[in-house]
């Protein structure tokens, strides 16, 4: 019985992989691209992981399990985050159908305004 | 382990590296350096996964340390790669 439900979980996470790698082949534009293997691939590792914990049914196995899945929640995102505010400062350039731009907007925002406390912050993240 | 549920994780496993193969042509298409960057962040996150299941096919137990080892370097790669790009301009 537990290795039918650890099978259907194991194969569900496999099949978000796929998606997720077919979704960064295809996909238009690299910050697309960088939304879909984010969220998809660790959803899918997530899923194997609960399927491994299921099948070896021990409590060491469990938390090895949990922590990989906590190290890719936390990691993943913020990885994301930074490769794309890197890649939208070096030129990489939108898809020509994105219509909103707020990181653009909140960019000009913060040039025009002469506060010293918002210039020291631009530098502490450049 | 019975039968059937070896033959799934085989299974499983020629899936993701079905999806490594589809990571690579990205890696050789990609237009720009954070393509690449992030498609070796995937694969890295693909072998998680396959290390995990190669545990249970074989019943090696310490495999998944090698998991969890592997998800803290790929965040220190992405990071140092992120920083790299933004240092060059």
């Amino acid at each position: 019985m537990i290795e039918i439900i650890s099978a259907i979980v194991i194969i569900l996470g496999v099949l978000f992989v796929v998606i997720g790698a077919v979704g960064l082949l295809r996909l238009p534009d690299f910050y697309i691209r960088i939304s879909a293997i984010t969220k998809a691939a660790t959803v899918g590792v997530a899923c194997i992981m609960i399927g491994v914990a299921l099948n070896y049914n021990e409590i060491s196995i469990a938390i090895k399990a949990f922590a990989v899945v906590l190290f890719l929640l936390i990691t993943s995102p913020i990885a994301a985050h930074i490769i794309g505010r890197a890649a939208y400062d070096g030129g990489v350039p939108l898809w020509k159908k994105t219509e909103v731009n707020e990181y653009e907007e909140y960019k000009k925002k913060r040039e025009n305004s002469d506060d010293p406390k918002d210039s020291d912050s631009k530098n502490s993240e450049g | 382990m019975s039968n059937w549920f070896e033959i799934v994780l085989i299974i499983a496993l020629i899936l993701l590296s079905f999806s490594i193969v589809l990571v690579f042509i990205r890696i050789v298409l990609g237009p720009s350096l954070p393509d690449r960057v992030i498609s070796f962040d995937l694969i890295g996150t693909i072998t998680i996964g396959m290390i995990a299941i190669y545990s249970i096919i074989t019943g090696v137990e310490s495999y998944m340390d090698a998991a969890i080892i592997l998800s803290l370097v790929m965040f220190l790669g992405a990071i140092a790669f992120a920083y790299y790009m933004k240092k060059k301009h």
